[in-house]
């Protein structure tokens, strides 16, 4: 047993000649909970595909709880305990929300590939759903088809299938993007609760999140982690200012925020 | 020897028709993301309706024309009927060109006929353009034209390879070279050239959607009825050739790698050749082996597919290429695409 | 007109022994109310067409794959169905004829198993040109191996061996057809219950987000590769039934007409409905032994409809019927009766002035030694005459302008109605 849950080690990434990810290093304990910022284009998003196996590392080499899971399938990396959630709400769009909580945990109660058992007898499974349901709060569209959701719904429909199968490492990947500060607010709640005892990397663009949900800061610049501390010390942490002051700046002259 | 060469011929136009027809499938595919199910249809469009035509102004004329008409139809279609399901995803566009294929097929024996129609090539087309004579002692040569009968005989053979073939090949070649061309020294081909390999790229450019889609398909049947032309004059104009050609146009596009040019070019021209080459061979497995010192004959197990000959078999080798294909290199000869 | 998206899956009325016990009698009592051997056959078909309607469903409106080469599983099943005939009637196997279809299954099993795996690497429309690849590939055989396929003739049979059962020799074909609806029946529930199974589930996942499946643990070419085989078996059944039914089974088992057939139907009948694909299965028989009788341009209106079809209603007869059910249960159809009457009223002038001159060119094509008049329902028309063509041209042409008439307050009484029916939806969840 590792006692590292996830493990960066000097990974790259390369699609055709541009490096994207350029030697990340990062080594997340259980049950740490994790915010990774940094300025667009840094390559948030290209790691967390790369932990999950959407794609494979260039080079270097990446561990789940000491075992190396670079160029494993996603569904064998999900396997393994580690699930994720996607920025655009990546739903089964024809099942009802029940439906697509309940297929988001068969695998991990053993059901495989069965066709010689009723979804109704599934007692366990079906607890289980129903448990993720109220959860997020979606009881009430607990039939609705995924696609008549709202916006909101369907986020906290993302993380209910991203946290259903019971992984014990979460990556959340922009949750709260497109909400409003209210909405926001009941999310971060939601967020903290459902993945109570769990290692948790959020790629989070709002400060407020990420200082309020957030044990440890990894600061993603240029695709390198050039910092990877406790929010006061980030704060304080010559580097990222230069990297965030920099690049609010450049936001700033081109007529940004 | 001869015999060999004229295959080998043979086998290179079929594959650069092929191709013809294959390139404005991978294009339409690349640019549109559907896959016309019916692109076999225009083709057959283009050869019948160049027979009518050149019935009326000649064939060389017709030869122009006949593609832009059936160009005209295709883009009539694209904007009438493709584009209304453009927004329910890919598989119903496939639907829509399978539905088409229909409708034409039953078209054009409405129209025309359900007999095979008698479409002559030109004067200048006709007759063989060369012909390779192999006179024993002497080895191979070649005249131009119509070996007289003299040459032919006591002993020597002759082999004639038809003009409308060897024109079949110069056009394919002549549009291969302007394809190329266009794709790499115009803007619009620059644009092609994107699309083939990321297709989003082309819709966030700012043109005319729609009407970039009407000219992209009107011009991809374009081709196929130009192919039309041609294979209407040196093969058999009739209702079945459209599903002749058509499954193995797809093999092509598969083989070749989905939304590859230069795969589609290669895997037509081993297609093309797959298909002709093991015609001559009269020979079976059970030949091979039994030349080998072992003697299976009729009581073998096995014997019903041991003693097809590869003649026999060559309609069947592209689609076992295709199986083969897909277990040993799924994403084709030069796919840089997931399909 | 928009047609709304159905997010309301209305349970069966009364229940599932309702519906299942009048699906088992309706099946058990037809064949006494039509009794002629024309019905019977018609019938028999019918039931070997739903099995293998609704295995192709499994691909395609339940995994969202697009096969246009299943035939291939379901003649591969006729052929060993009908040589496991031949073996039984020689008296080298002993096999009861009336579980011949099964050895059609695993035949269609077997197959499926074989040429599933590298069918199912891709997806989409690569997956779409693999599976005809793979049929012409079955179908090009087909010409080389005589002693399997039995050549231009086929391979033929006889159902009657030995000594009836109980008065049962599947002689008659009466018997047969009760053979068929038992197969039907057991196959139909089978392929239903199989949707309410994790793999059934798993499947409808794939079809809506292959990518996701991936990251909730499953392989989502595991997935299509099995349903692909179960679909396979059904399909063998069909074809082995088929093999007894017509006691002859020819290269065209396998043909690319017979795919495309399967697709074409499954997808008039309705994809997204579990039962769309038996409204196929009728349609499919009606249309092959009755309309090609009718007309000889029964294939063009075949294309013109599935391509109308396609355009403006993907989700089929199934789902057409399925939304006016719904309007129903809140009770306000009957305010689209007069609009559906004025529609009605005008696709019938289209389709007679459409159809009446479709008739006439072909008449001219292909009867033209019989001269130009023909009998058109009930009418003689003179193909030959300008006027004859004009007047058909102007009904259709009325027809048309009708339709899009009363369409437009048609398309607004729709809307309205679908709006009051979200509100009360609403109203009944917030209580």
């Amino acid at each position: 047993m590792s006692e590292f849950a996830v493990e960066l080690l000097d990974v790259h990434k390369r699609f055709g000649k541009t490096e994207i990810i350029r030697g990340a290093q990062l080594q997340v304990k259980p049950g740490e909970r994790v915010a990774i910022i940094g300025p667009n284009g840094a390559g948030k998003s290209t790691l967390f595909n790369l932990i999950s196996g959407r794609f494979g590392p260039s080079s270097g080499q990446i561990k789940l709880n000491g075992q190396r899971i670079d160029g494993l399938t996603p569904f064998e990396i999900n396997r393994r305990g580690l699930s994720r959630s996607f920025q655009v709400s990546n739903l089964f769009t024809r099942l009802s929300v029940f439906e697509n909580l309940r297929c988001a945990v068969l695998w991990s109660m053993g059901y495989r590939y069965a066709f010689w058992k009723f979804l109704s007898r599934l007692d366990d499974a079906n607890a289980r759903a129903e448990q993720v349901l109220s959860m997020i709060k979606l009881d009430r569209r607990r039939d609705h088809l995924a696609m008549n959701l709202t916006y909101a719904e369907q986020r906290a429909l993302e993380i209910g299938i991203t946290i259903a199968g019971g992984s014990n490492v979460i990556l959340l990947d922009e949750p709260t993007a497109g909400m409003s500060k209210s909405e926001t607010t009941r999310f971060i709640q939601l967020i903290r609760e459902v993945t109570e005892g769990k290692t948790l990397l959020t790629v989070e663009h709002d400060m407020g999140v990420v200082f309020g949900l957030a044990d440890k800061i990894a600061v993603l610049v240029y695709g390198e982690v050039i910092a990877f501390d406790t929010p006061e010390a980030v704060r304080a942490n010559a580097r990222v200012q230069e990297a965030y002051l920099g690049s609010v700046l450049a936001d700033q002259q081109a007529g940004g925020h | 020897m001869d015999q060999i060469l004229i295959n080998l011929l043979n086998g290179i136009s079929s594959g650069l028709l092929l191709f013809m027809l294959s390139s404005g499938l991978t294009l339409i595919f690349s640019m549109m993301g559907v896959l016309n199910f019916a692109h076999a249809s225009f083709y057959m469009i283009g050869a019948y309706v160049a027979y009518s035509l050149t019935a009326v102004i000649g064939f060389w004329p017709a030869l122009f024309i006949a593609p832009v008409a059936v160009g005209v139809m295709g883009a009539f279609f694209e904007s009438t009927a493709l584009r209304r399901v453009h927004k329910f995803g890919h598989v119903p566009e496939l639907l829509i060109t399978f539905g088409l294929s229909y409708v034409v097929l039953e078209v054009v024996q409405l129209v025309w006929g359900r007999t095979p129609l008698q479409f002559n090539p030109p004067e200048l087309l006709q007759g063989p353009a060369f012909t390779l004579i192999q006179t024993p002692g002497q080895g191979l040569s070649v005249a131009l034209g119509a070996a007289s009968d003299a040459l032919c005989q006591g002993g020597a053979q002759c082999s004639r390879f038809p003009l409308t073939r060897a024109f079949m090949m110069g056009v394919a070649l002549l549009m291969l070279v302007s394809l190329w061309l266009l794709l790499t020294r115009t803007r619009i081909g620059l644009v092609i050239q994107a699309s083939l390999t990321h297709p989003e790229a082309v819709e966030a450019l700012g043109h005319n959607v729609p009407k970039v889609f009407m000219m992209v398909f009107g011009s991809g049947c374009a081709l196929a009825g130009l192919a039309g032309v041609i294979g209407g004059i040196t093969f058999i104009t009739e209702p079945a050739m459209a599903a002749v050609v058509g499954s193995i146009i797809f093999v092509v596009v598969v083989v070749g790698g989905m939304g590859s040019l230069a795969g589609a070019f290669a895997a037509s021209i081993l297609i093309g050749l797959l298909q002709t080459l093991p015609l001559t061979v009269d020979a079976s497995l059970a030949d091979a082996v039994n030349r080998l010192g072992a003697h299976v004959g009729p009581q073998t197990p096995g014997w019903p597919l041991l003693r097809i000959t590869l003649a026999q078999a060559a309609p069947i080798l592209p689609y076992l290429l295709l199986v083969l294909m897909l277990i040993f290199r799924p994403k084709g000869l030069l796919g840089t695409r997931e399909g | 007109m928009s047609l709304p998206t159905i997010s309301y899956r209305p349970k069966p009325f009364g229940g599932p022994w309702v519906v299942w016990g009048g699906f088992a009698l309706v099946l058990a009592v037809v064949p006494l109310l039509w009794t002629s051997s024309f019905a019977q056959t018609m019938l028999s078909q019918i039931g070997i067409a739903i099995i293998a309607c609704l295995a192709y469903n499994m691909l395609l409106g339940q995994g969202g794959m697009l096969s246009f080469g299943h035939a291939v599983y379901s003649g591969l099943g006729s052929f060993l169905a009908m040589h496991t005939l031949n073996l039984v009637s020689a008296g080298k196997l002993s096999v009861p004829v009336s579980l011949i279809p099964l050895v059609g299954g695993l035949s269609g099993l077997l197959f499926a198993a074989l040429l599933g795996w590298v069918t199912t690497k891709k997806s989409g429309t690569t997956f779409a040109m693999i599976t005809m690849g793979v049929g012409e590939l079955v179908w090009s055989m087909s010409l080389m191996i005589p002693e399997f396929f039995g050549g231009e003739g086929g391979v033929s049979g006889n159902r009657v061996v030995g000594q009836a059962v109980m008065g049962i020799s599947f002689g008659p074909q009466i018997q047969v057809y009760y053979l068929i609806a038992v197969y039907c029946f057991l196959s139909t529930a089978a392929m239903y219950a199989l949707t309410q199974t994790p793999l059934g589930r798993m499947l409808n996942a794939v079809r809506d987000n292959p990518e996701r499946v991936e990251f909730i643990g499953y392989s989502t070419q595991n997935v299509r590769y099995l349903a692909f085989v179960i679909s396979g078996f059904f399909a063998g059944v069909a074809g082995g039934l088929g093999a007894l039914n017509f006691e002859i089974v020819t290269a065209e088992v396998v043909g690319a007409a017979r795919s495309g057939a399967y697709l074409l139907f499954v997808f008039l009948g309705g994809a997204t409905f579990f039962f769309g694909p038996i409204l196929g299965a009728v349609l499919m028989v009606i249309a092959l032994v009755l309309l090609s009788e009718l007309t000889k341009a029964w294939l063009l209106y075949l294309g013109l409809v599935f391509l109308l079809m396609v355009m403006y209603a993907p989700g089929g007869l199934a789902s057409l019927i399925m939304m006016n059910v719904r309007v129903a249960m809140f009770g306000k159809l009957r305010r689209l009766l007069p609009g559906y009457a004025g529609l009605a009223v005008a696709s019938v002038l289209a389709f007679l002035g459409a159809s009446a001159m479709i008739e006439m060119l072909y008449h001219l094509q292909l009867n033209a030694a019989l001269g130009p008049v023909m009998h058109f329902m009930g009418i003689s028309l003179d193909a030959g005459s300008v006027l004859t063509w004009l007047g058909a041209l102007a009904v259709m042409a009325l027809g048309v302008a009708l339709f899009a008439w009363r369409q437009r307050s048609f398309s607004q009484t729709w809307n309205t109605i679908a709006e009051e029916i979200e509100h009360e939806t609403k109203m009944r969840e917030a209580v």
